[in-house]
């Protein structure tokens, strides 16, 4: 595939400072695989543009990290700057999940429906170390080692709990991964259909 | 009326001849169709546009109240685009539809609520000559279709078959027909002091001083006790228990997703324009503007200013002193929220009403 | 306390009194006659044994056949503190199998349906024996050293919960016969409040049965954070066990630790260094300003105050800054081990930490401005919610909660640790119960804690800031405890050890537990919006309550 994909970046940030490039490059490519319209490229962009600036999260916390992410809607961190403005706490309203804390046995039916209740587009962030592999408590009797098994997850941010930096870090990775998706045309989704089938059946 | 009013700027020449133009080349049945078709889309285009605005306000205010800085990164370092993009957003978002919902009532909800929002809009008078609809009872038109709103808002929580949306609903009816009350009585204390039901009748008689000034204290009081209730019709904090996050989730429209949502949350920042624009309307003399008896320089400056500043001026004051109200109080609960209307306000605003009859009939009013 | 266990010995008709002392001194009870002496001393005229601290299960393994149930007592009055083992005759369901206490303290109530969850022990007469954490077609019992490990799976199916509770009486030929307890009628309206809501702080789930706005009934589910942190511990080295007490509550994230660690320093003889002492107390209160700050901020978010939760925040952020500079984190900070801290405190911790205070005395005025005065605020707290002292004593309410009640239960008062016992403060109590009251005691105890600050922050004397310990420890065998007074509470360690370089059972006592029981007392006959509102006032903290 030789086709250039302009990869973004985010105010202040060129996108040659971010991690994870390629995987965003791969991620373009298998998307655009049959091709893109100028115009439908163009709507795409304008769609994505607001798309990945008016994330509002679900406020979804059930530990520690949940703490960090009011830090981070307070004062000095200020979300709001980058169009995390609004936590919606209806998962109908939100487009996107952030998963704040340890998912234990009893929480992961509840956080599948959570995630089946939110209207498309929807994102998964994995915050801390519990939601990424079961963290410190890995190899307990009641933790989901990683929340990837029940939810597919866009961004991964480690930490225990991550510093808001990090969270901002890797809810701009979000925003560019967002901004490299394709709205009009084509086919959008993360997951392989047969993952898709398996969890409509539900 | 003591002054004259000194008008540069009506648009009434320019109204009557674009309808002579019209009536000349078609029938006149066609103009008035042809003008009102323009005047819809004008209407509904500024609905959007200061629904824009007013959610930009709303984030920078209470930004600043919060000692954070709000959006800097959307559109420069004001944030300009952010609600542009969260408006995008929202209209690509999909539309959940229950499965165990009542489909018809379910999806007319969100309408009957904006419907509601955009008649009680275009009774705003923006300037002088720019009202669309000028009735001989605005005022009383307003009060109607404003409470067509509240029907939305039941139906909304009834139909999404969720407790939640139910008790955010009942609330939300419990309330809102309990302020109309008081919200009604006040408004007809400014009948009373202006003598017209009509909202362009009601502008006119403040020529010569605004309600607030001429009903001295009884004005000031009805004044309060309609932004109280004008708080509580628009369902806004310290009133919002309608949709009480904290205690429902999202209220009535837990259930709704993408522009259903969008409509609700459209209607909420409207309605608190509506609230602001009738407020000036009623008490701080619309599009007129600001004069001081004896002060003829000042006055005459006073009137080179445009009319629909003067409103929208005088309207974003109200609208930013009901915000300043919301980031500041905490939630009223249920029982106190009627109280407060049975038995202070409504009996309030009745004795307001009565003083005020009296002051007009011994004019004792400026 | 030679005289108190001659009196037990003679409400011991059955079977007698043991006394065995490894570690702390236990009284053994038999069975049969642990009802009546548990009885006789919460009715004592002299020293009554009103507040169960806390009710702990231990296996005692396979080998022996039996389970114990450790009940720890304290006396409001004087302060006096006992501890009870009663064992069970076998292991299985028809063995395991004690009376239950739930009628003479409250807060039995929900810990022996803990101790049935994690370890199969059924208490006789007790009305409500469905699981706490686990749900309820889980098989097993966690805490019990022959678990095995993979007997459950992840089952993503929506739960059920019955709407009836299991009670289990002994007849008089020895057999158990079982009847139903109805939680909700078929025509309650039930909401869920919870596990995903804004206000619960966490996963919190409350079934509330709901009359119109007023709370009729409200039934905690918990576990939906319960990670099996006591069953980890059993695999852990004890500086390993360490890691997680900041995850329990990680708002007294310090003062947890500070426990474990004295718990462990004490049995194995280890002494801390004063400096550490020092460098302890000072932090324990700069994370009880914190939680109590976060705690201002919820409340006010909880009920619908957006500023003020910043106003919060914006302090909040200077402490955590102070932790970041010594400790390295923000809000786990792994600061305590054992035999002193991690690493020395940083070169500008003293004059940051004085300027915090000054800052903080400086502005404090602000939040009583914008919310302690309010109107709205103030008839929505005051005379909202009211805990007598007798209910928050039988509950096990306490820290703020219990304060706020009358009843004077600090730790670092009538049990002083580290440094407590040296510095002036005052213990803050409120006699009213509302949840006004409840807010109070915390916002006083911000300006005391800084009291406490200020007198220790410029002798912090030179010294080691940690013993060398080796890093694998091994402990004598006995039963040992330790309590601090956390951000929310008394937060208590209970640790057997086999001597082993594991801890045979490690339990803590959880500050929200309690709390979150009182709630169906407290907000019965209330409204939704003060469910929220004593929700908040209450101040628990889930991770904790669930572990």
């Amino acid at each position: 595939m030789e086709m250039k994909h302009k990869l973004p970046g985010v105010k202040d940030m060129p996108a040659e400072e971010f991690g994870n490039n390629d995987y965003l490059l791969r991620m373009a490519e298998e998307l655009n695989r049959d091709g893109a319209g100028i115009v439908l490229g163009t709507m795409d962009e304008l769609i994505n543009w607001g798309r990945s600036n008016s994330l509002w999260s679900l406020t979804f916390g059930t530990s520690c990290c949940a703490i960090e992410f009011m830090a981070l809607g307070a004062a000095r961190y200020d979300m709001a700057r980058f169009g995390f403005e609004v936590t919606r706490n209806s998962p109908r309203q939100a487009d996107m999940i952030m998963v704040l804390g340890t998912i234990t046995w009893r929480m992961a039916p509840v956080l599948k429906r959570l995630y089946d209740q939110m209207a498309e587009p929807k994102y998964v962030i994995a915050v801390g170390g519990c939601t990424i592999s079961g963290g410190p408590f890995r190899g307990s009797y009641h933790v989901v080692e990683g929340i990837d098994k029940i939810v597919p997850v866009d961004v991964y941010i480690p930490g225990c709990p991550p510093r808001p930096e990090a969270f901002f870090y890797g809810m701009m990775q979000l925003q560019r991964k967002i901004k490299m998706e394709r709205f009009l045309g084509g086919r959008n989704r993360k997951e392989k259909e047969s993952e898709n089938a398996k969890s409509d059946g539900e | 009326m003591n002054q004259a009013f000194l008008d540069y700027y009506s648009l009434e020449p320019l109204t009557g001849w674009i309808h002579r133009t019209l009536c000349g080349v078609m029938p006149e049945d066609w103009a008035v169709f042809l003008e009102g078709l323009v005047i819809g889309v004008v209407i509904l285009l500024a609905y959007a546009l200061l629904a824009v605005v007013l959610i930009y306000m709303e984030r920078r205010v209470c930004g600043a109240f919060q000692c954070r800085i709000g959006p800097n990164r959307v559109g420069g370092r004001g944030g300009l685009l952010q609600v542009p993009a969260d408006v995008l957003k929202i209209l690509t978002k999909e539309i959940i539809r229950l499965k165990k919902s009542d489909h018809l009532l379910y999806e007319l909800a969100p309408y009957l609520v904006i419907l509601a929002s955009v008649v009680s809009f275009s009774c705003l008078p923006w300037h002088k000559g720019a009202q669309v609809l000028d009735l001989e009872i605005g005022v009383f038109f307003v009060l109607a279709a404003s409470s067509i709103g509240v029907l939305g808002i039941l139906l909304a929580g009834w139909s999404s078959n969720s407790k939640y949306t139910l008790i955010g609903a009942v609330r939300s009816g419990a309330m809102i027909i309990s302020y109309e009350l008081s919200l009604g009585i006040t408004v007809l204390t400014m009948v009373v002091l202006s003598g017209t039901m009509s909202i362009s009748g009601i502008v006119e008689s403040q020529a010569g001083g605004w309600n607030i000034f001429r009903g001295h204290i009884v004005a000031v009081v009805a004044f309060i006790i309609y932004l109280i209730a004008g708080n509580a019709e628009a369902n806004r904090g310290p009133f919002d228990l309608a949709e009480a996050e904290q205690e429902l989730t999202a209220g009535y429209h837990t259930e709704y997703s993408g522009m259903h949502f969008g409509f609700f949350y459209l209607a909420e920042y409207l309605n608190l324009f509506i609230t602001a624009g009738i407020a000036t309307t009623l008490f701080l003399g619309g599009w007129m503007p600001f004069h001081v008896a004896g002060l003829d320089g000042f006055n005459a400056v006073m009137d080179y200013i445009p009319g629909i500043v003067w409103f929208l001026g005088k309207t974003f004051f109200v609208v930013f002193l009901l915000m300043w109200i919301r980031w500041t109080f905490p939630r009223l609960r249920i029982d106190q929220v009627l109280t407060l209307e049975w038995k202070y306000l409504m009996p309030l605003s009745l004795l307001v009403m009565m003083v005020m009859t009296v002051f007009k009939v011994f004019g004792l009013v400026f | 306390m030679m005289e108190m266990e001659e009196k037990i010995k003679q409400w011991c008709p059955a079977g007698g009194l043991r006394v065995e002392e490894s570690g702390e001194r236990v009284l053994v009870v038999m069975a049969d006659d642990l009802e009546n002496v548990c009885r006789r001393l919460h009715d004592d005229t002299e020293e009554p044994m009103d507040y169960l601290r806390d009710l702990v299960g231990v296996d005692n393994g396979p080998e022996t056949g039996t389970l114990s149930v450790f009940y720890q007592l304290e006396s409001a009055r004087t302060g006096r503190r006992l501890m009870l083992r009663c064992d069970t005759r076998g292991r299985d369901a028809e063995g395991a199998l004690l009376p239950t206490v739930s009628g003479i303290w409250h807060t039995a109530e929900i810990k022996e349906r803990e101790a049935w969850d994690l370890l199969g022990i059924r208490f006789v007469g007790h009305p409500d024996m469905r699981r706490l954490y686990l749900r309820e077609n889980w098989n097993g019992h966690p805490l019990r050293k022959d678990y095995d490990m993979n007997s459950n799976v992840l089952d993503l199916e929506a739960e059920t919960n019955a709407d009836v509770t299991e009670e289990f009486d002994l007849m008089a030929d020895g057999t158990l016969r079982g009847h139903e307890n109805v939680v909700f009628n078929p025509d309650d309206f039930v909401v869920n409040i919870g596990p995903q809501h804004p206000s619960t702080h966490g996963v919190l789930r409350m079934r509330t049965a709901l009359d119109g706005e007023m709370v009729k009934k409200i039934d905690p589910v918990l576990g939906y954070i319960h990670r099996g942190i006591e069953k980890m511990n059993e695999r852990l080295t004890y500086p390993q066990t360490l890691a997680l007490t900041d995850r329990l509550d990680y708002l007294s994230a310090h003062q947890n630790r500070h426990a474990l660690c004295m718990c462990i320093e004490q049995a194995a003889g280890i002494e801390v260094s004063r400096r550490v002492q020092f460098i302890r107390t000072i932090m324990d209160e700069l994370q009880r300003i914190d939680s109590h700050l976060l705690f201002y901020s919820c409340l006010a978010m909880d009920m619908g105050a957006l500023t003020p939760f910043f106003y919060g925040f914006r302090e909040r952020e200077m402490i955590l800054d102070i932790f970041e500079e010594t400790t390295g984190g923000r809000l786990i900070q792994n600061y305590n081990v054992i035999g002193g801290v991690q690493a020395d405190i940083h070169p500008g911790f003293v004059s940051s930490v004085k300027k915090f205070i000054t800052h903080l005395r400086g502005i404090i005025h602000e939040y009583h401005e914008i919310f302690t005065g309010n109107v709205i605020a103030r008839t929505r707290l005051q005379g909202v919610g009211v805990l007598s002292r007798e209910d928050a004593i039988s509950l096990g309410a306490t820290g703020g909660t219990g304060r706020a009640s009358g009843w004077a239960n600090d730790v670092r008062k009538h049990h002083p640790y580290a440094l407590y016992g040296e510095v002036d403060f005052r213990e803050i109590v409120y006699t009213e119960g509302d949840s006004f009251a409840r807010y109070m005691v915390r916002m006083d105890e911000i300006m005391e804690s800084c009291h406490i600050i200020e007198q220790l922050i410029d002798n912090i004397p030179e010294g080691e800031f940690r013993v060398k310990v080796r890093p694998v420890l091994k402990l004598p065998e006995g039963v040992y405890t330790a309590s601090v007074e956390a951000s929310r509470g008394e937060f208590g360690v209970f640790l057997v050890s086999r001597g082993d370089k594991v801890p045979y059972r490690l339990h803590y006592r959880s500050t929200g537990l309690p709390l979150v029981h009182a709630m169906d007392t407290v907000c019965r006959g209330g409204k939704i919006a003060d469910l929220i509102a004593i929700g908040g006032t209450l101040d628990f903290v889930i991770p904790d309550i669930d572990r």
